[in-house]
């Protein structure tokens, strides 16, 4: 049947890209963890915290590159940036938070070292780590909303199995 | 349809046998156990709520440590004193506080010492949540009075451990439960009710058989009882448990100093 083909065929796929996700290390058990929450009565779960992490994470990211700029144009020897180090400091820590919630296991490695460097006032060392960072957060967003395109596919294409198949049979909806 | 404890409950509503998710065990009198949980982050908050709720528990989640003691009524005052006397008999009935460590202004453990610090909320259980696993940490929470120190990211059998600190049963079980002392304490003698292993490691525990004779008695004599009792099976625990403190060995003086720990270890148990 090719309507029921197209829904297995999605699930693989959706499959497979998490198995490749989880063998890259971008994610982690935490993820499965979301999924087993999902069920009838919260069907999205996983897209909606999903979302609300990505619209966090933005928001982080935005304000993280500011802080660091505003210490990189800084050459005064009075301000050694300890201010901005302290906030960038607490930013990484929602990050870390909420990327270790998700199962985000790169995006929330990179914060960490990103943190370390902070630490230090180490300025070379922030500007690296916010460049992998929004490296690896673009890796998974494209990633995840993949999974998420696929999902949505594959929900559509189970949902016309029901309930009269001789009639989906003549639409050839899979083709 | 008593329902075990142990029974996953997204499975359980999957079948469409409990209609709200809202809904508690038939076993518990129709008594929802409400948790309150606090963290300033988002996510983490969906995610323990969604995490609460599929355990059949009315949860309530704010974002900050001074909102969790608005809603408790303690408001910076150990009693109501407002006009609206109604409220304090209306007061609204919380059977467990989960809350994350580092929050701003007010951290869970500010937060802790202020509930065990009122008369009035003291007795409620306390749990707290950090992504970080400082052993200082924990030790601070616990000697303030915390059931439980979870370790973030929050996960289904975290949750299920919190069953055993649950109060709306008769039945109380033993609430031995710290990360710390998990594997001192799992064959310990005075840690003989079910719950005693709900720190195991695996926490997807079915309440059956135990091989070690004393843990049992306490699950399996009130069957019909909540899902409290028997929530944390004590039979992976004498295979899990590589340290055994011996049976006859004393559990850390600080499990005692709770009072509520107190209670549970006179209660009619072998010992």
């Amino acid at each position: 049947m090719l309507v029921g083909f197209g829904a297995e065929r999605l699930g693989a796929d959706m499959n497979r890209l998490l198995a490749l996700l989880f063998h890259q290390g971008v994610l982690d058990e935490q993820f499965l963890q979301l999924q087993q929450l999902e069920d009838e009565t919260s069907p999205n779960f996983v897209s909606e915290v999903v979302s609300i992490f990505f619209h966090e994470s933005e928001k982080l990211l935005t304000s993280l590159r500011s802080l660091l700029m505003m210490v990189e144009g800084d050459h005064d020897q009075d301000h050694e940036g300890g201010l901005e180090y302290g906030k960038i400091g607490v930013h990484l820590n929602q990050f870390m938070g909420s990327s270790s919630s998700i199962g985000a296991k790169r995006v929330r490695n990179v914060c960490l070292a990103f943190r370390a460097a902070s630490d230090h006032h180490n300025r070379h060392g922030c500007l690296r780590a916010l460049e992998q960072l929004e490296h690896e957060y673009c890796y998974l967003k494209n990633k995840l909303h993949e999974f998420f395109q696929l999902e949505q596919q594959k929900v559509l294409a189970a949902g016309v199995r029901y309930p009269m198949n001789h009639y989906n049979n003549n639409i050839n909806i899979n083709s | 349809m008593a329902r075990n404890g142990v029974v996953a409950s997204q499975r359980w509503r999957s079948d469409g046998e409990i209609s709200s998710q809202q809904q508690p065990a038939h076993d518990s009198a129709a008594k929802e156990v409400h948790v309150l949980a606090v963290d300033d982050s988002l996510i983490d908050r969906k995610v323990i709520e969604r995490l609460l709720r599929n355990s059949s528990y009315k949860v309530t989640a704010v974002d900050s440590g001074i909102r969790a003691l608005q809603f408790l009524g303690l408001d910076g005052e150990e009693k109501k004193t407002s006009s609206i006397g109604a409220f304090d008999s209306l007061k609204i009935k919380v059977d467990l506080i989960i809350t994350d460590y580092c929050m701003p202004e007010m951290t869970g453990y500010d937060l802790l010492k202020k509930i065990k610090g009122s008369s009035t909320l003291r007795e409620i259980p306390v749990v707290i949540m950090s992504s970080e696993n400082v052993v200082t940490r924990i030790d601070r929470c616990l000697e303030e009075g915390a059931e439980d120190f979870i370790v973030k990211p929050v996960k289904a059998s975290d949750v299920e451990r919190l069953r055993g600190y649950m109060e709306t049963t008769s039945e109380p079980s033993v609430r031995v439960n710290k990360r710390k002392q998990r594997e001192s304490c799992e064959s310990c003698n005075c840690l003989s009710t079910a719950s005693s292993t709900s720190s195991s490691p695996i926490s997807s525990s079915s309440p059956s058989p135990s091989p070690s004779p004393p843990p049992t008695s306490m699950s399996s004599s009130s069957p019909s009882s909540t899902p409290m009792s028997m929530s944390v099976p004590s039979s992976p625990s004498p295979s899990q448990s590589p340290s055994p403190a011996t049976a006859s060995a004393p559990c850390s003086p600080s499990l005692l100093d709770s009072p509520t720990r107190r209670l549970k270890m006179s209660s009619p148990q072998e010992e």
